[in-house]
């Protein structure tokens, strides 16, 4: 038992040794860590709540993304019956599909072979998605009625795909510059978890998250309401103006009075001859021709620019714009004319996404937890290795010394894998040491009873080691049950305090058995001792 | 060395531990009831994290004067807000109940309150939880607990003998109940870290428990004609100073973790320092006692080894 083989001796001393080097970058000043980072030697990872930042949860919003689905899906079905010269009365929104009526049976077997097509399939994401297709929504004929069904498998790979869209988007809208180390990664199903380290003021971020920036052109309806409250007549729409939202403009839907802002390729801040904040822009070669002609064919009448449903603003076209570019106006402030350019330019979302969790931890309280973490890591220390000395003597110290080393390794694990520490990881520390004492204490007592019991000093030391080893091995291994449930369910913080816990749960089993043992293998070497000095 | 160690614990303790136990079932028993009888009518303080709404921690240039603070925040009428010195005079604890409209609403709040409370003031934490993701939070801090309390229910099994693993499952839930209990009844913020912490009671609780269910074990096979009550007493007694030692050195780096570790950490501290005081004592006269109760049979054949077991199972 206290017989260590050369190659085993070896392998301690290895283990140390690299842990050590593992470890190092923590306490080497910025420029050596540089010097280091090359080789996978890094500092630990400090979670947002240490180092400060934003953390945000999106989740798509099933309901807009429906909604989105039924208005194009209305607006097909009346290009389509239209261009057939199918007649149709009423056309019916529902919260779970559409429905419309054909006005004479014999058009319907036409009416249903055209309609089906827009059924839409959707390949599902994902690695057994390939080759199943879901259609979006299911068509049921009743009578003289086609119904259109929400099909809810299908709406969920749609939201597949707008997740990893998203994604996409997100990434520009937060970080147009690349300059923050931001992360952005789909969680669950219909969820994207932002994490900003270093940004404090979240107010930004989420001004270019909470809009999808649907961008349209529209052209202002001949009608206009002459009293609140009124319905607009058919093909026009009441939107908002952004100036007073009692304000109601009555603009035009058809496709053909449309212009999309999805054909943009660039946009900037910038100022008008008044001096005044707007969003100048530029279109692809598509959106100029479409823009030009809907310019050119409509001088002197409004159009209005639409974002997210609502009228920017609807200015006269004096004269056709055949250029591809052209200003937003809208009395913006130089701020919001800067985010504004950064949303038009990631592109619209493909729904909405709304901030389910916000979690934001300033840089003083950060760097104030860190300092509360490491005093109190440091005077627990004190505490047990003062205890241990006072309670075994010259066995506490060995206990100390596998501490140490526990913690070190710890520390390495911890940096070289990039796991991340947050506060309750500094207690998962902490409370590694109060505990990691424990096998040693289970180790030393049994040596004790055993010397007590009347074997010689070589038999008990050997045999303290040999029966403590179960209950070592039993007591740490429940306990690391316990944490790799809590790692499964935790969420941030909590989930940096379970794989902190884990480890330290591993490195105590290591250093305090094996480290242990070996340092007291070469006491017993040395002194050849007669007695058990506990 | 010429040091010569200190004996906190004395050697060869005869507590009569068996004895104690109608005492300790009594307590615990009582105690228990009052907490599930707390929780029914007084309930948990549950936090954002779990019913949704926002905690904001700001800090004030000057000590932050409560009433006014309160005052501004209240007029915005944003709900019942609960504000709160947090730490120190110049910080503050500012929880807004879930704004009623979901998700954006809560972001309206927020960009309200800071507006309120003016540029003097420094941000340091918000935290905004959604109705959907704390009810998610809720079901999975509970599932949480009970997946750990079933896996270890099924090692213990593996490990030992069904009776020793319902002593083991008997006494977490007896330490699980009892800080409920008390959570209920000082009204402090249930959150993730309290599940947290909770759990590492739970694996910490268990390893005081397995370390004396060892011993138990290695008697039986060693004192086969000793009766059972006076094993498990003679079991308890030796690993007695294991027990306490430990408890003291968990307990120093708990509290060295309570008064320098911060505001933030104290809820979680608190739960540990509560849950290690509960658990020693729970795997001294709970998990040990109900051995007997549940009639564990003394013989080679029903407490057989599980390494021996599973050695021989091998081809």
């Amino acid at each position: 038992m206290l017989h260590f083989s050369k190659w085993k001796q070896l392998g301690i001393l290895l283990a140390v040794l690299i842990s050590v080097i593992m470890a190092l970058p923590n306490v080497l000043p910025a420029r050596y860590q540089d010097m280091l980072r090359p080789y996978g030697l890094r500092p630990i990872t400090l979670g947002l709540d240490l180092q400060g930042g934003v953390n945000i949860l999106l989740e798509i919003d099933r309901e807009d993304l429906k909604k989105r689905l039924t208005e194009q899906l209305v607006g097909d079905i009346r290009s389509t019956l239209r261009e057939a010269k199918i007649g149709y009365n009423g056309i019916n929104r529902g919260p779970d599909g559409v429905r419309v009526r054909i006005t004479r049976p014999e058009d319907m077997d036409r009416a249903v072979t055209g309609l089906r097509k827009l059924a839409q399939p959707v390949e599902a994401g994902g690695l057994f998605g390939a080759g199943a297709a879901t259609a979006l929504f299911d068509v049921g004929i009743d009578g003289q009625q086609v119904n259109f069904t929400f099909n809810e498998q299908g709406i969920d790979n749609k939201i597949q795909q707008a997740v990893s869209q998203s994604i996409k988007i997100v990434e520009k809208r937060v970080n147009p510059d690349g300059v923050v180390e931001a992360t952005i990664q789909q969680q669950g199903k219909d969820r994207i978890v932002v994490q900003l380290p270093g940004v404090q003021d979240s107010q930004e971020v989420k001004s270019r998250l909470d809009r999808t920036a649907k961008l349209t052109f529209q052209l202002v309806c001949e009608a206009q309401p002459s009293a609140a409250g009124q319905n607009p007549p058919p093909e026009c729409k009441a939107l908002p103006m952004k100036d007073d939202p009692n304000n109601i403009l009555w603009v035009q839907t058809s496709s053909r009075a449309t212009v999309d802002g999805a054909d943009l390729t660039d946009a900037r801040g910038a100022f008008d001859q008044n001096n005044s904040p707007v969003v100048s822009f530029r279109f692809n070669q598509k959106g100029a021709e479409r823009f030009g002609k809907m310019t050119r064919d409509n001088v002197g009448k409004p159009f209005a620019i639409v974002l997210d449903e609502m009228v920017m603003s609807a200015p006269r076209i004096n004269e056709p714009i055949l250029g591809g570019s052209g200003q937003i106006s809208g009395s913006f402030t130089v701020e919001e004319t800067n985010n504004l350019a950064v949303v038009l330019r990631s592109g619209a979302l493909p729904a909405r996404l709304s901030i389910v969790e916000e979690r934001t931890v300033g840089p003083s309280l950060g760097s104030d937890s860190i300092k509360a973490g490491v005093n109190a890591s440091i005077i627990g220390l004190v505490l047990v290795v003062g205890f241990m000395i006072m309670s075994y003597g010259l066995f506490g110290v060995f206990a100390n010394i596998a501490l140490l080393v526990n913690l070190i390794m710890l520390i390495a694990v911890m940096s070289f894998f990039g796991f991340t520490m947050t506060l309750p990881g500094i207690a998962a520390i902490v409370l590694t040491m109060g505990m990691a004492v424990d096998s040693n204490v289970i180790i030393f007592e049994r040596m004790r009873e055993e010397w007590r019991n009347g074997r010689s000093a070589m038999s008990a030391i050997e045999t303290g080691f040999k029966s403590a080893f179960g209950t070592i091995f039993d007591s740490n291994f429940t306990a690391l049950i316990a944490a790799v449930v809590l790692f499964g369910v935790g969420s941030g913080p909590v989930r940096g305090f379970a794989i902190t816990h884990a480890i330290g749960i591993l490195t105590t089993v290591f250093t305090a058995y094996t480290v242990t043992r070996y340092i007291v293998s070469l006491w017993v070497a040395r002194t050849k001792p007669r007695e058990v000095p506990l | 060395m010429k040091f010569k160690p200190i004996r906190f614990i004395p050697d060869d303790t005869r507590f009569p531990i068996m004895r104690l136990s109608r005492f300790g079932f009594f307590v615990s028993g009582l105690l228990s009831l009052a907490s599930v009888l707390l929780f029914i009518f007084v309930g948990l303080n549950v936090g954002v994290d779990f019913k949704g709404g926002t905690v904001m921690t700001i800090r004030t240039a000057q000590p932050a004067n409560i009433e006014q603070l309160r005052a501004q925040v209240n007029s915005l009428g944003l709900g019942n807000a609960e504000i709160q010195e947090f730490g120190s005079p110049n910080d503050v604890l500012i929880r807004l109940p879930a704004a009623e409209g979901g998700e954006d609403a809560q972001q309206t709040a927020i960009a309200r309150v800071k507006q309120a409370l003016g540029s003097g003031v420094e941000f340091r934490s918000v935290e905004v939880v959604g109705p959907k993701v704390s009810a998610e939070l809720a079901e999975q801090g509970i599932i949480a607990v009970v997946s750990a309390i079933i896996g270890i229910l099924l090692y213990v099994w593996f490990r030992f003998e069904w009776q020793f693993a319902a002593g083991a499952v008997l006494s977490l839930l007896h330490d699980v109940l009892i800080t409920i209990g008390v959570f209920c009844l000082l009204r402090i913020e249930f959150n993730l870290q309290i599940i947290a912490a909770i759990l590492t009671i739970v694996g910490y609780s268990l390893n005081d428990t397995v370390v004396v269910f060892d011993r138990i074990r290695e008697y039986m096979r060693k004192y086969k004609s000793m009766n059972l009550a006076d094993l498990i007493d003679f079991s308890i007694n030796s690993v007695f100073p294991r027990t306490i030692l430990t408890s003291v050195t968990t307990m120093l780096a708990l509290i060295a973790l309570y008064i320098f570790g911060g505001e933030v950490l104290r809820g979680f501290t608190f739960t540990m320092i509560l849950g290690v005081l509960i658990g020693t004592y729970s795997s001294i006269f709970i998990a040990s006692p109900v051995l007997i109760l549940l009639g564990t049979v003394m013989s080679e054949k029903k407490a057989p080894d599980a390494r021996a077991r599973a050695a021989a199972a091998r081809p």
